[in-house]
Parts: structure tokens; C-alpha cells; sequence
């Protein structure tokens, strides 16, 4: 089973989106689709993806969130992750993608964080 | 007295719907060993990059089936994931992190890093237009197969 919300913040700017569940292969087709239909609307986008309630992701999952940060990047805008499980951290290690992602350890951190940049 | 082994044989259609069930009915069959969940985690990522494997690379245009072996030796367990799909020529370039031969897919390039780093053997063969076979074994070392060696 597996699930993704989005809702948007500072007047549409920001995108957050929750994962839960397991990303493996066959979501993240469907994770890539839905977060890129918003991010192709946003002229500068900030994307905050948390991940509290990602109980499984594999290395699909790791080109979907880097896929994302190329796109996001490609338009100058900032990507972040909050609430990483132990186990998808030990992947970010392997792949190095804790060393080009901004990590945080809540929601409400990141949002502050990445808000503070817009103003 | 050797206990006999104990084994499961699966073979599924090659179809990225497949690949949760492929995981957890691993993990599932193994629960048996007494894993922790960290080890669960592991072997369940391990299934899950072999079998996306064999479903994206193996089978790239056409339909196929995968074919997914599993032993419990002791205290270590052996896993087969096999297609009988394209096959791969250059078994060195794809076994190198961050490669991939589908950057169109979003692919990270990661699989064979991952599962070489979760398991204590790895093996792959391929052989093109025969298919491609990997190998893998893991021991589980959790307190209580530690507890039952030494009675």
C-alpha cells in the first residue's frame, strides 16, 4: 500500500508532499507524475517531501527524490526532506544524496526553514 | 543430525505489481529465522531491487516471467532471482554505483550497490538473449540463532 498527499503553502510557492507507505518501482511512476504536474506549475518551486510515515523505499525511490531535485534545481528553486526513516537514511548515505539534500528532523522545521529563504 | 532445508519456489509474471509481493512473501517465508526487523528491511530491499531488475532491464519490451528460489540453511539464507529476458553484455559497467541504462525512467543507478552492501555473497551471471541470475545469501544474526548454536 502506498500513498502520497500534497498540499501547497506561501501563496502556492511551496509544495509539500507526504509518502506513506512502501515507494518501490511500481509507485514511483505515479509519485514522479503527480509532484511534477504542480512542480511544471510553479515558476520557482520549493518542495518539501516528508517522510515520517515511509514505512519501505528502494532505490527506485532514491531516483525519484533525485529526479525531483534535478527538476526543482533546472528551475532555481530549493528541495527538502523531512522526518527521514533510519533505514531510507542509511540508502541517502550509499547514494550521497544526504550531502546535496537539506534534512530536517520535523515538518515544522523545514517549513520554517524553507520559508525564511522566500522571504 | 542436519535439519533438512527448507525451501520455496515462486515464479511470477514480470509485472512492477509483482514487486511487492515478491518482497513480502520473502520476508514472509524467512520470518521463520527469527530476523530483525533491520534484517527485514534489508532482505526486503534486496528482493526488491533484484526483482525490479528483472522486470525494467530484463524484460524491457516484451512480457516474461521471473523466477524467485529461496533456502533457509541454518542460519543464513539463500535467494535466486532469475529472468529469462535480454540478459546483460557488460556485467562490470552496470555492477558500478550510479550507473544506469535507463536515465529516462528516473533510475538512481543504486540497485547493485544496494544489494551487494546487504548481503554477505553476491553473484550475477547473464548471458545475452538467455537472461541474467543473481545469487545472493544473508546470514541472519539475531540472538536467538545465536542462542540455538550453542545448546
Amino acid at each position: 500500500m502506498f500513498q502520497i498527499t500534497l498540499y501547497k503553502q506561501n501563496a502556492g510557492s511551496l509544495l509539500v508532499a507526504m509518502l506513506q507507505g512502501e515507494l518501490d518501482h511500481h509507485e514511483a511512476t505515479h509519485v514522479r507524475e503527480v509532484i511534477d504536474k504542480e512542480l511544471d506549475s510553479m515558476p520557482v518551486p520549493l518542495l518539501l517531501l516528508d517522510l515520517e510515515e515511509l514505512s519501505f523505499m528502494d532505490s527506485s525511490g532514491l531516483g525519484v527524490i533525485l529526479g525531483r531535485y534535478k527538476k526543482v534545481q533546472g528551475k532555481r528553486g530549493q528541495m527538502a526532506i523531512a522526518n527521514v526513516p533510519p533505514s531510507v537514511s542509511r540508502l541517502f548515505e550509499m547514494s550521497g544524496l544526504h550531502k546535496i539534500m537539506r534534512l530536517y528532523s520535523s515538518q515544522s522545521e523545514a517549513l520554517r526553514s524553507m520559508k525564511e529563504v522566500t522571504q | 543430525m542436519n535439519k533438512p532445508s527448507n525451501e520455496m519456489s515462486i515464479t511470477f509474471s514480470a509485472l512492477s505489481e509483482n514487486e511487492s509481493f515478491a518482497r513480502v512473501a520473502v520476508a514472509a517465508f524467512i520470518a521463520q529465522m527469527n530476523p530483525t526487523l533491520e534484517e527485514i528491511t534489508e532482505i526486503k530491499t534486496v528482493i526488491s531491487e533484484a526483482v525490479t531488475n528483472a522486470i525494467i532491464h530484463g524484460y524491457p519490451d516484451c512480457d516474461g516471467y521471473v523466477f524467485l528460489h529461496c533456502k533457509i540453511m541454518g542460519d543464513k539464507m539463500e535467494v535466486i532471482v532469475e529472468d529469462h529476458g535480454v540478459g546483460i553484455e557488460d556485467l562490470d559497467l552496470v555492477r558500478q554505483p550510479l550507473y544506469t541504462s535507463r536515465p529516462d525512467l528516473d533510475r538512481s543507478g543504486m540497485g547493485f550497490t544496494i544489494m551487494e552492501s546487504f548481503v554477505e555473497q553476491f553473484e550475477v551471471t547473464s548471458k545475452v538473449g538467455e537472461g541474467t541470475r543473481v545469487r545472493l545469501v544473508k546470514q541472519i544474526r539475531t540472538p536467538h540463532n545465536a542462542a540455538v548454536h550453542e545448546v
